[in-house]
């Protein structure tokens, strides 16, 4: 039996009266959509080639190319809709994980989104909120049930020593994006927009490039799975280090870095040969248990001084709240919950 | 428990009066402090908090019960038997008069926890524990006081009308708040009114608390359920853990509920600053935000305190052993005309009145 096609998801229309035969198309494709053989008057495109990114459509200077969605449709089925043909076929083809990328592609709903922050009218009857002030400022970190001091001769002295805390002045913290899923430009730019307004950036998995060192009070570094770029000065530069035992777009599935992407830059941050798969296992080779995150919590309070709050990144799963609290129980100073949006790179298709 | 949903907001007028030495003096004073400022209620609510009124009972938890339904008085009474020996029972006093419609019954009861109930715990904390439980667990009841040697009288109407239904001229106390109630936006309803009390805490409160829900989530951590549904009750929970509990200085629960800015904190002296960070860092969820004035007091104590920047008004006066503080001057000066000194306190600045030993 012939093997079953593959639809090409897009179709490219080139307007032949437009097109000037320029082959811009053709130099600038990464994937070797568009060619033109020598002398022809016509550029050709292979569909089947594109996953529309739109590139050639920009740089075209007479307007000629436009990429569309191939409207093609299935048998209609309630159960085995278009996309779920598609991606069984594709499977079943390549023999490969489908993956897709900026977390959960499905419109699965978002309640952060639905929250609206304005606080014209916190009191009732409602007074000025310019009068009412509202701080932001805010200390993460383990806290004390009570406070302990001393009282002499009128003279209050503090007995509580709280550990580590992270001081944020805005409680938005940015969330895990690791140097490889995003170019050393992006990371940049959230570093020295965590530093400008008083938050955290995060590493991610990627471990930290010896240029932004200098971002360190404004960084959390990640311990992931894959351990990449963890070394003693990494630990220590960070402001807090963070394990991430799952993440929300793919709970209990580590990172994938494909070798196209590991540049000398990357190799080196993430102390991984360049041009290699960086994969992440699923589980932490030595957390296999509660006991063994707490080791692991322990293992970096004892290499970093106990100067540094540690804290763990879960996925918000089903009952995340007892895995929360047994987290913290377990020694952890804060737990970062990641819902099913979380993801620049890729994750596996649901 | 009650059966009215919903916030309670009110804006309203409070007074208070004390006695530093002790000498205890008619309820007829705090009527007519309070009644001047009428203009400030509304007539849905109205209530008093009276320190040293039963001098015969001082070693009895006087335990002061609003009926809502008929049916809660005996799972009531089978529950305090069950708990304490009960010293006295009756129904507390009243004038019947036209302003007051009081579908209720209103009853007190002098009890002494059972030894076998407080071998694992404070008495105070069995007090505690058994508040919580009648006031969520038992339908159409609440606990208007439950301390020794003072009692809370609050209802529905205007509060001079209250203290003449209550005969409160009958009493004689050293130290006496009272509130008059403007409710914006909830049922105006008998435990709805103030003073809150608990153990031997009572407080009355001007004004709103826009933290409510973040300071009933942190109260619930150390086993208070707030079930009044007013952020009054959320206050004087956070007085009980703070003090009592907490053990820590009036001062220092000033700097805790109506908190220093962060902007301030960061300009004072490394040890000050550290010692006010610390406790904005732990006692984060007990600040409380929004517009108020409120007068808390307990057995030794009368305590007035601002918001962080003073949106209600309050004022303090003293002559000789007496400590006076309301929310409008005229209150004051409606019942001491030649006081010794008069002062309006700064925005979270606590006035601290304590009774000579």
């Amino acid at each position: 039996m012939a093997k079953q096609v593959i639809l090409s998801e897009f179709i490219i229309e080139r307007d032949d009266k437009k097109c000037i035969i320029c082959e811009v198309c053709v130099r600038m494709c990464s994937n070797s959509v568009h060619s033109c053989e020598t002398n022809s008057d016509v550029v050709l495109s292979d569909n089947k080639k594109c996953f529309g990114c739109h590139f050639c459509e920009a740089l075209c200077p007479t307007s000629a190319i436009t990429i569309k969605y191939n409207p093609s449709e299935y048998k209609p089925n309630a159960n085995w809709g278009t996309q779920i043909m598609k991606d069984i076929t594709k499977q079943a083809e390549t023999g490969g994980m489908l993956l897709t990328g900026m977390g959960c592609d499905k419109s699965y709903p978002i309640y952060w989104d639905h929250i609206l922050l304005n606080a014209a009218q916190v009191t009732n009857p409602a007074i000025d909120p310019l009068r009412e002030p509202m701080e932001l400022r805010t200390y993460i970190g383990k806290k004390a049930d009570k406070i302990e001091l001393n009282y002499s001769k009128g003279k209050v002295k503090l007995k509580t020593i709280l550990s580590p805390q992270l001081k944020v002045e805005i409680p938005v913290l940015f969330s895990g994006m690791s140097y490889g899923s995003i170019s050393l430009n992006a990371c940049k730019s959230l570093a020295r927009a965590a530093f400008k307004i008083g938050t955290f950036y995060n590493t991610g998995e990627g471990g930290l490039h010896k240029d932004f060192y200098k971002y360190g009070a404004n960084t959390i570094v990640q311990l992931a799975s894959g351990r990449f770029g963890v070394q003693p000065e990494y630990l220590s530069v960070g402001a807090a280090i963070e394990i991430k035992i799952g993440q929300g777009a793919k709970p209990g599935i580590g990172g994938h870095l494909p070798g196209e992407k590991v540049s000398e830059k990357i190799s080196e941050t993430r102390m991984i040969p360049a041009g290699t798969d960086a994969l992440s296992p699923a589980p932490h080779h030595d957390v296999y248990s509660i006991e063994d995150l707490s080791q692991l919590i322990f293992s970096l309070k004892e290499a970093t001084r106990y100067k540094k709050p540690v804290g763990v990144k879960i996925s918000a799963v089903h009952n995340v709240a007892p895995i929360a609290s047994g987290i913290v129980r377990a020694g952890a100073d804060y737990i970062a919950i990641d819902g099913l949006r979380g993801g620049t790179g890729v994750r596996l298709r649901l | 428990m009650n059966r009215y949903q919903g916030k309670d907001i009110s804006g309203c007028a409070i007074t208070g009066i004390m006695d530093k030495s002790g000498k205890r003096f008619s309820g007829k004073t705090i009527i007519d402090s309070i009644a001047i400022m009428h203009e400030r209620s509304n007539g849905l609510g109205g209530g008093f908090a009276a320190y040293g009124i039963y001098p015969d009972f001082s070693d009895y938890y006087a335990f002061h019960l609003i009926y809502d339904l008929e049916k809660a008085k005996d799972i009531t009474e089978d529950y305090l038997k069950k708990n304490f020996l009960i010293k006295k029972s009756e129904p507390i006093p009243i004038h019947k008069i036209k302003e007051i419609k009081s579908p209720f019954c209103l009853w007190r009861y002098f009890l002494k926890p059972k030894s076998e109930k407080i071998i694992f715990m404070s008495e105070e904390d069995f007090i505690v524990k058994c508040v919580m439980y009648i006031n969520v667990q038992i339908e159409g009841v609440f606990v208007a006081s439950s301390g020794k040697n003072m009692g809370i009288f609050k209802g529905v109407g205007y509060p001079e009308d209250i203290g003449v239904f209550f005969r409160l001229e009958e009493y004689k106390g050293y130290l006496w708040t009272a509130h008059g109630r403007f409710p914006t936006n909830s049922v105006a309803w008998w435990g709805g009114a103030h003073p809150f009390g608990l153990i031997d805490w009572s407080l009355v409160h001007n004004g709103e608390i826009s933290s409510y829900g973040i300071n009933k989530r942190f109260l619930a951590n150390y086993g208070y359920i707030c079930s009044f549904f007013t952020d009054t009750e959320a206050i004087i929970y956070l007085f009980d853990l703070l003090v009592r509990k907490h053990k820590l200085t009036y001062e220092i629960v000033a700097d805790i509920l109506s908190a220093p800015f962060w902007e301030d904190i960061d300009r004072k002296s490394e040890k000050k600053g550290e010692i006010l960070k610390t406790l904005r860092i732990i006692y984060a969820s007990a600040l409380l935000n929004g517009p108020f004035s409120i007068i808390a007091a307990n057995t030794n104590f009368m305590v007035a305190l601002n918001d962080r920047v003073k949106l209600r008004p309050l004022v303090a006066s003293t002559f000789k052993d007496k400590l006076y503080i309301a929310s409008e001057e005229s209150a004051i000066r409606e019942v001491c005309n030649t006081p010794d000194k008069v002062w309006k306190p700064k925005a979270g600045e606590p006035v601290i009145g304590r009774l000579k030993e």
